[in-house]
């Protein structure tokens, strides 16, 4: 019985040593997030406008229900999305949308600072989300 | 001129303002400790689980005790409608008081000589020196009980009460075993008053010239049962972890502590860390020779203590909790027959020796 007690606190002990510590000082210090990370979404621009097509695949796909997506047509009788907003606050961040993208409009960036003092900031609207 | 000692008949002005100085001393450095022992206990832990511990308060969280005691102070403090108000009150400082007071009876270093009007005066660094110093600290540790059984009744929650009283069946199973495990100290330096166990403790282990000069007569070496059986039963009784069954908060919802909050609830931790330091020092003065050591006396006494601190820490770091059951059986089935079979052999090796 004493052995294994000793062999307890010497493993605890050792990690007491400097160098242990796998912690990162967060605010200070952040940490590179992996390429396959599903952060904030973001809606790719190209030169002139969104690449989005408003063919509402998305907002199909989306098990959370919280893409919302209104089409119009622009003077080129291109389909645009004249509104599209994403409610965080239901999202779980699974990543279909980006998979049912046919354009590859949509994708998910390396953003998971995403806290919010008001319940309307976390609605992202199109011009959030082409930043 | 040979020095007097310090006392109310020979000096009484001059004994009172020691008196007051060495309390004024011993509950600031009491309450110092105990506050940055919440410092220390979270970067040791923190850094022993492989975390930072606190880093945001003050230079590597330094002043995170402070900010800790502020937002304590102004959080909401809620008194259940049905509790009776004055025992709910009462209970929190009757916890604290006695971890407090079992500190007035400890020597924390040799004789302070302090010359005076052309007279020299033995100032002892003891706030008081009472022959049945042992017996007034286990008398105190009893107290505590009252205080856990207080708030679990006060609080008229069926949880709280329940939790008071399976706290206070742990806490007199492991009052037990600690105080028979201090029975062979006693009977060792024939005397109860603290100062005299730890004037008895100096000098070569048994009078023997022979064995080398850092086997100190202490106790730890002639009674290493009683030492463990005190460090472990004592940590059961102050319910420090692995022990902290009464408040367990995570399965049991804090047990006696449930409907306490703000400064109350943080009361009795500050008792729970007071006890600790005072654990350490009665274990320091009983086994480890009080302030006998290489250094100014007092700095000993302050290593020692702070060494059991950070055993304390360090178990609190490595092991899960008991389970009741397991408590419960390795204070009645283990550790009171060790601790009364420990007393048997003492007194058949004193007899024998004599």
């Amino acid at each position: 019985m004493f052995k294994e007690f000793a062999k307890g606190l010497s493993i605890t002990l050792k990690h007491l040593l400097p160098g242990h510590s796998t912690t990162v000082d967060y605010p200070k210090q952040k940490l590179t997030m992996s390429p396959r990370f599903r952060g904030l979404h973001r809606l790719v621009p190209t030169q002139t406008r969104e690449k989005c097509v408003a063919c509402y695949l998305c907002p199909t796909v989306c098990p959370a229900k919280c893409i919302t997506v209104e089409s119009a047509e622009n003077e080129k009788g291109e389909k645009y999305p004249k509104v599209y907003k994403i409610d965080l606050l239901r999202c779980i961040f699974c990543g279909y949308c980006v998979e049912a993208c046919p354009v590859e409009a949509i994708e998910m960036s390396d953003k998971y600072e995403l806290a919010n003092y008001k319940r309307e900031d976390f609605i992202f609207d199109k011009e959030r989300l082409l930043k | 001129m040979t020095p007097v000692v310090l006392s109310l008949s020979n000096a009484p002005a001059l004994w009172a303002a020691a008196m007051l100085v060495k309390i004024i001393v011993a509950f600031s450095v009491l309450m110092g400790i105990v506050a940055y022992a919440t410092w220390v206990e979270r970067k040791v832990i923190g850094r022993m689980q492989t975390r930072l511990g606190p880093t945001m308060t003050g230079y590597k969280g330094l002043l995170q005790p402070i900010a800790d005691g502020i937002k304590l102070f102004f959080k909401e403090d809620i008194i259940p409608n049905e509790a009776s108000k004055f025992a709910f009150m009462l209970a929190p400082m009757m916890i604290l008081a006695p971890a407090l007071i079992s500190m007035a009876v400890i020597p924390f270093g040799s004789d302070y000589h302090l010359t005076f009007g052309g007279v020299t005066y033995l100032i002892p660094l003891q706030i008081t020196d009472l022959n049945i110093g042992i017996l007034f600290i286990l008398a105190m540790a009893g107290l505590g009980v009252y205080g856990i059984v207080l708030a679990g009744l006060a609080s008229n929650s069926k949880y709280s009460l329940i939790g008071g009283i399976r706290a206070s069946a742990q806490m007199i199973s492991y009052e037990l075993a600690a105080g028979l495990s201090i029975v062979a100290i006693f009977m060792l330096s024939e005397t109860l008053s603290l100062s005299g166990i730890v004037t008895a403790q100096q000098g070569v282990l048994w009078g023997i010239k022979a064995l080398p000069s850092w086997m100190h007569n202490w106790y730890i070496f002639s009674q290493p049962l009683a030492f463990g059986l005190f460090v472990v039963g004592s940590m059961a009784e102050i319910n420090r972890t692995p022990f902290d069954l009464p408040e367990a908060e995570t399965e049991l919802v804090s047990g006696f502590c449930t409907e306490y909050s703000s400064m109350k609830y943080a009361l009795f931790f500050m008792a729970e860390y007071a006890n600790m330091v005072t654990i350490g020092a009665i274990a320091t003065t009983l086994f480890l020779g009080g302030w006998d050591g290489p250094f100014l006396g007092w700095i000993n006494f302050l290593i020692k203590v702070f060494g059991f601190m950070f055993f304390f820490i360090w178990v609190r770091a490595t092991f899960p909790r008991l389970r009741y059951d397991q408590l419960m059986q390795m204070g009645w089935k283990v550790m009171i027959p060790l601790a009364l079979g420990n007393i048997v052999v003492t007194a058949v090796a004193i007899l024998l020796w004599q």
